[in-house]
């Protein structure tokens, strides 16, 4: 399985890196995913959505090994490659396959045989999660950047949710706030003298 | 840049209140007299101006103008301040979803960024309150410093708070000279260059969303922000009392608030309430919806719903 | 016309600069902790209000807990003067001047109170109506803020035109006082109800937002500024030769035992309402008399309270030791501190302990905040000094435009 998605946000950031690039509206830097308001006048007329790119991965397309390697649809561990990923998405009843194409390998694949580009994912995920998909389709769950009265872009599932481990990932907090105690007007002498000595 | 279009109080002519604001200097206290003599133009004329709402055009484009002059000198960076009108038929309405929030405060610190808050002292417009999942939406027994190595933990859940921007504002309410106000887009917002610093707004507030300046405030010169607004994310000065606009330098144009983009889970909407098609109505329409502290009828646009 | 404009100021400024050891020893030591206030507010006016204790969560404090003390000492000197002028009572008559002298004194103590706390205090003319933008529609600061100045102007006018008049050896017209002094009874009313309203009207604190708050205001109010005259009626009776027979201070000391009653009786209403019913909204009251899980810093200042307004209670009530001068003195000292503390600290600090979000932050003035309110304490005790200073020669006769001459 070619998406290498370790955590949701650092999937976002990259993401937002890759709008980044080619989307005039965003404007980002590492550590600020936030739209600069540089580009005042270019509120859209109407709302329109653009759902952004899934992804880029080392191993796409996948059937440039796939295609040389036959195909085994038995059940099992995987040794050789692909060993990194951690399935735990109803790993009791699904395997690979259940998502991947057996005979088309660049391709997802419905319950009902259609085939799916990587970048409709969300149809896939949408078979199972109904509710979920409506509200993300609504603009209800999911994120959404850019223009709130114009072009958006929207995030698909996979941004978020490892599609092998979908549970959403811890992350380290940010800093909590000074308690009132600690906000002291020493610390602002200190801020003083440090303005002072350095040049 | 779009100008303010609209001057709210054409009545008061300019002549009257020149004549009333050196009449002032009579009663000026002794700070105001040695402003006169001693100081420049700019520091006068920051002395006598007039509230927000009060200025005309050309007024306005002054004091604009003089307060970039000033954020120059203090900051020496090029900062640009506005003043753009609020849309029509337009009213903003936010949406937290309570059963998203991790509790990794990414949106705390983007607001400081955005908003040029204060880094020492510190000022956070966005408190993230952490509360056990078997005491429900407890405000006594929350806790705004949990610190653990990962969030969520265990047998929580997570509630930002910042400004609720409410329909009936008690801060509002208590200025005594109408330092604050609610926009008509429903943004409450704070001219600071007419605040007395009285506080009476912070203890009127249900949910401390009311900031005070108590020393002058620091941002380093490299993170200024430099796209704000006059009743917005201009820097401030000691002494004058700042909240949460929904970030409007950017939902004036167009741009959705930073807490919204920095979000890493998506739990923060935002919208027009006056757009039936907006995510905010459509939330409003889907999920259930609540308003902090709903008893005390202040009629909040924040709302928190659970999207699961 | 001759006024006697020109005998009264050189005269007046004559009797400013006399005195005995005492008088400048007491002026001197005043000027030194004026001094001392001004320097620390001046460390507050250049590096903020975070000098103060004062933070996002406890944004009002010994400042505004002063401040509304001093309003109940302004709006208690008309517990004087209804009996006086209204009903002609002879024995307070004399000295009711001396009450609304209080009551001058402690308006500008107010203001002070109020400017000392403000992050901008040389933008007070935005509160000038017509010149800056009062907000009377709905904000009670800004009413209270018309309410103390038209007081303060009353009790000046009213003051001044008695004094002035009798410096020229004239009687008071009755024609203009007496309305003013009518006019003057609901006006200190107003003022102190009005600033209980400031804090009564906020939902967000539950521990204000109570509807016993304004009569409790008057009545602690009622009790705390007449200890203050019964004590000065002392002092000037034994330095000066004012007249004050003892069945005026003992009445004062009556009606004070009265609203003492009042004072204490819906004290224990509120804290019966609070811990009987149990709500969230029972944590200030714990606060104040119980302490938080260990934060418990203004405990014995809830008790102290209480405690000084029971025993000044008995002490006042009880024939015996009402006109017993020691005890009198005593339940005098007790009262003023019993309302002191209810004021300063009991009032402010647990309305914001714990805050909106249920945050407990142990707020305790900070040393600039004592020495500023000391300075501004002793700015009332000089201005009040001076004020006697000639006001009292002129109620004996002493100083009039013959002698002046």
């Amino acid at each position: 399985m070619p998406v290498q998605l370790n955590r949701g946000i650092i999937l976002v950031s990259l993401v937002l890196l890759e709008i980044t690039a080619c989307n005039p509206f965003i404007q980002a830097n590492q550590d600020d995913h936030i739209s600069s308001p540089q580009h005042r006048d270019s509120v859209a007329d109407s709302t329109k959505l653009i759902p952004v790119e899934t992804f880029s991965s080392d191993y796409f397309p996948c059937s440039d090994c796939h295609s040389e390697i036959p195909l085994n649809p038995q059940r099992r561990e995987l040794v050789e490659m692909h060993d990194d990923i951690v399935f735990d998405h109803d790993s009791e009843n699904r395997w690979c396959l259940a998502c991947h194409n057996e005979s088309n390998r660049d391709s997802l694949v419905l319950a009902g045989g259609k085939l799916l580009g990587f970048n409709e994912s969300y149809k896939l995920c949408g078979q199972c999660h109904g509710p979920k998909i409506r509200d993300w389709k609504l603009g209800i769950h999911g994120k959404r950047t850019g223009q709130w009265n114009g072009q958006k872009q929207y995030l698909l599932c996979v941004h978020c949710h490892d599609p092998h481990s979908p549970k959403f990932k811890k992350l380290q907090p940010m800093p909590p706030p000074r308690r009132p105690e600690d906000i002291k007007i020493d610390s602002i002498y200190e801020r003083e003298e440090k303005d002072s000595t350095s040049p | 840049m779009k100008e303010r279009k609209k001057i709210l109080h054409p009545h008061r002519s300019i002549e009257r209140r020149d004549f009333m604001k050196w009449m002032a200097v009579g009663t000026a206290s002794i700070a105001g007299l040695s402003l006169l003599s001693s100081c420049d133009s700019d520091k006068r004329e920051a002395f006598f101006q007039d509230q927000f709402k009060e200025l005309d055009e050309n007024e306005l484009k002054a004091v604009l103008e003089r307060l970039e002059r000033g954020y120059k000198k203090e900051y020496n960076a090029d900062i640009e301040v506005n003043a753009t009108a609020p849309m029509d038929h337009v009213l903003f309405g936010y949406g937290l979803d309570l059963s998203k929030c991790i509790g990794c405060r990414r949106c705390v610190y983007a607001c400081v960024e955005e908003n040029n808050q204060s880094r020492n002292p510190e000022v956070h417009w966005i408190k993230v309150l952490e509360m056990e999942k078997d005491k429900g939406a407890d405000l006594l027994h929350s806790d705004v410093y949990y610190n653990p190595e990962q969030v969520p933990e265990e047998g929580h859940f997570y509630m930002p708070v910042q400004c609720q921007q409410c329909k009936n504002a008690p801060c509002v309410k208590v200025c005594p000279v109408e330092a604050t106000w609610t926009e008509p887009d429903g943004i409450v917002v704070v001219d600071y260059d007419w605040c007395l610093g009285c506080r009476n707004c912070m203890s009127a507030c249900p949910y401390g969303a009311r900031k005070f300046n108590w020393a002058s405030p620091e941002i380093p010169q490299e993170e200024i922000n430099i796209h704000t607004e006059y009743l917005g994310n201009r820097p401030r000065a000691k002494g004058v009392v700042e909240k949460c606009t929904f970030c409007i330098q950017r939902v004036r144009q167009g741009l959705y608030p930073a807490c919204v983009e920095i979000c890493p889970v998506g739990s923060r909407k935002f919208g027009n309430l006056l757009d039936e098609q907006s995510e905010i109505r459509t939330i409003m329409k889907n999920k259930r919806v609540f308003i902090l502290k709903e008893e005390l009828n202040t009629q909040p646009k924040f709302y928190y719903f659970y999207g699961t | 016309m001759n006024m006697h404009l020109k005998e009264f100021i050189i005269g007046s400024i004559k009797l400013l600069f006399q005195g005995s050891k005492a008088y400048w020893a007491w002026v001197s030591t005043l000027l030194i902790l004026i001094a001392i206030g001004i320097v620390s507010y001046y460390g507050q006016a250049a590096n903020g209000l975070i000098t103060t204790s004062m933070r996002d969560q406890v944004s009002w404090g010994f400042y505004i807990g002063n401040f509304t003390f001093m309003v109940g000492i302004a709006a208690a000197a008309i517990m004087l003067v209804i009996p006086a002028y209204i009903y002609n009572w002879k024995p307070i008559k004399e000295i009711v001047i001396l009450g609304e002298l209080l009551a001058i004194s402690a308006i500008v103590m107010c203001l002070l109170f109020i400017l000392v706390d403000m992050g901008h205090p040389e933008r007070f003319w935005h509160m000038i109506p017509g010149i800056g933008k009062l907000r009377l529609g709905q904000s009670i600061l800004a009413w209270d803020s018309l309410a103390l100045t038209f007081y303060l102007i009353l009790n000046f006018i009213i003051v001044s035109h008695i004094l002035f008049r009798a410096f020229r050896i004239k009687d008071y017209s009755r024609k203009y006082v007496i309305p003013l002094i009518l006019l003057s009874v609901p006006a200190g009313i107003a003022i102190h109800t009005i600033t209980a309203f400031l804090y009564n009207g906020i939902a967000a604190r539950p521990f204000w937002n109570s509807a016993i708050l304004a009569p409790k205001f008057l009545a602690s109010a009622f009790c705390s500024g007449p200890a203050i005259m019964i004590i000065l009626f002392q002092v000037l009776r034994k330095t000066t030769k004012l007249q004050i027979e003892n069945r005026a201070i003992w009445t004062l000391a009556e009606l004070m035992a009265y609203t003492m009653f009042f004072n204490l009786f819906l004290t224990g209403a509120e804290i019966f309402k609070e811990v009987y019913s149990n709500t969230e909204h029972r944590v200030f009251t714990e606060y104040l008399y119980f302490g938080i899980e260990g934060h418990n810093k203004i405990v014995p200042f809830g008790w102290l309270a209480i405690i000084f307004d029971v025993i000044a209670f008995v002490l006042f009530l009880v024939p015996k030791t009402r006109k017993n001068f020691i005890t009198l003195n005593i339940g005098a000292v007790l009262i003023y501190l019993g309302v002191y503390i209810e004021k300063g600290i009991g009032l402010i600090i647990p309305g914001f302990t714990p805050d909106v979000l249920g945050e407990i932050y142990e707020y305790f003035p900070s040393t600039t905040e004592i020495l500023v309110t000391v300075g501004i304490f002793s700015t009332g005790f000089l201005i009040y000094t001076l004020m006697l200073k000639v006001a009292v020669p002129i109620i004996l006769g002493e100083f009039n435009y013959k002698k002046a001459q």
